[in-house]
């Protein structure tokens, strides 16, 4: 009786550190990419917009070194997942794409729209931009949710 | 005042003296430890080659930041002040803290002193002093405060104000840096959720610092050259900042080693089949 409950107990912990894990690598993930496609690569966003306010400075902060700290640190954790043979990569991949996505959504509707840290493109009709941004955002939490939900009784063999 | 002018008369102006005053604690630093080193290895095994070569690494920057053509300019570019500062708060303190200079200084003093050394550790102002939190405040509430008053522009016509911050950015670096890693013996630690807390809020704040100086150029700077001066900052930061992530997180990973059955494993094996 108490191994079966360890076993369960240590199924529940593996699947939240899997899902974790994976929700923070893709939030690191989507900011990196945010970051060196669109910031650097393209230079569609622009580092200030004079109409950015305060709070979305401060939010733009935070989200930016909350993203490197979460990318760096969601992959120790899959090296530990790894080193305890605890992977549950549907799972985990489940996580990524749930993470990712919101990230993006946060990003698309609260810091580009409300807090107006800056444009996806500077350009006369940016509403095309923010569809095909908010649509994908919104996709990866759905394909996300959906793997998350069905791998939430899968466990370790 | 403007940016190009006021500049010249300081450096002039200011001369060789706090120059020399500045290189003169890491230039004693480097000897110290040189010395150190060659003790030690009398009489334990040799110390790490990397650790002499980050601290002389870490001296070379920290000098270079305060004499020398990089000073030079800084006094005219705020670019270039942007850069030595990172070299100066950040780069010369995480190398130096790498180096583990008290680790060091334990091998070598003999017994009575270092058991003082490590009372003093202990004691509760050094406590006070390396709690995240409170180095975190030194670091980057010291920063804010150059860089929104007129501070930034004081420190050019004043020379103990000019040596007084360039100090304090060394220190306050450093202190920073040892407050998150843990190379040295450390009595007051603080857990990884912590210490990956204050460190999150630190580097949110220093990159809300370079936008808001983007944005508001310090007194007698020019907006182009707030521009780059900020980026410089805001990159800069980030890459230093990624290092410091990255050993908080391996020094993490390597705490939490399972024995060599998980938990899980050996239910498995216990589990009637």
């Amino acid at each position: 009786m108490t191994s079966d409950n360890m076993i369960n107990n240590n199924n529940t912990i593996s699947r939240s550190k899997n899902l974790w894990s994976g929700f923070l690598f893709g939030l690191g993930l989507a900011a990196f990419i945010d970051e060196m496609v669109f910031h650097q690569l393209l230079r569609w966003h622009h580092f200030y917009d004079k109409s950015t306010t305060d709070i979305g400075l401060v939010s733009d902060g935070l989200f930016h070194a909350f993203s490197w700290f979460a990318t760096i640190g969601s992959l120790f954790m899959f090296a530990d997942l790894r080193r305890r043979q605890s992977v549950l990569m549907t799972r985990w991949v489940g996580g990524v794409l749930l993470g990712a996505g919101v990230f993006q959504l946060y990003d698309g509707i609260i810091q580009h729209k409300l807090m107006r840290i800056h444009q996806i493109r500077y350009v006369e009709n940016v509403v095309p931009y923010d569809l095909v941004w908010n649509i994908i955002a919104i996709i990866m939490i759905v394909l996300g949710g959906l793997l998350v939900f069905r791998t939430r009784k899968e466990y370790i063999t | 005042m403007n940016g190009t002018h006021h500049t010249n008369l300081n450096l002039d102006g200011i001369g060789l003296l706090p120059q020399l005053v500045l290189i003169l604690p890491f230039a004693i630093g480097l000897l110290i430890y040189v010395l150190t080193v060659i003790i030690s290895n009398r009489k334990y095994k040799k110390w790490s080659f990397f650790r002499m070569g980050y601290w002389l690494t870490g001296s070379i920057c920290a000098i270079s930041s305060i004499t020398g053509p990089l000073a030079e300019l800084s006094h005219s570019s705020f670019e270039a002040h942007m850069f030595s500062h990172l070299l100066l708060g950040m780069l010369a303190p995480l190398l130096m803290v790498l180096a583990a200079p008290l680790t060091l200084l334990m091998r070598a003093l003999n017994v009575n002193i270092a058991r003082r050394l490590s009372r003093l550790l202990r004691s509760r102002l050094v406590s006070f002093l390396t709690n995240p939190i409170i180095a975190a405040i030194l670091n980057i509430g010291g920063l804010w405060i150059l860089y929104t008053s007129n501070l930034y522009s004081m420190m050019h016509h004043n020379i103990s104000l000019y040596i007084f911050i360039h100090l304090h950015v060394f220190i306050a670096g450093f202190l920073f840096t040892s407050s998150m890693i843990y190379i040295d013996p450390t009595p007051h630690r603080k857990s990884y959720i912590y210490r990956s807390s204050v460190l999150i809020i630190t580097l949110a704040a220093h990159g809300i610092l370079s936008k808001f100086i983007y944005a508001n150029p310090p007194n007698g700077v020019s907006i182009s050259q707030a521009e780059m001066g900020a980026k410089i900052m805001y990159y800069g930061g980030d890459v230093i900042d990624i290092v410091i992530i990255f050993i908080l997180c391996l020094k993490w990973y390597q705490s939490t080693k399972p024995r060599l059955y998980s938990p899980l494993r050996t239910a498995y094996a216990e589990y009637p089949q």
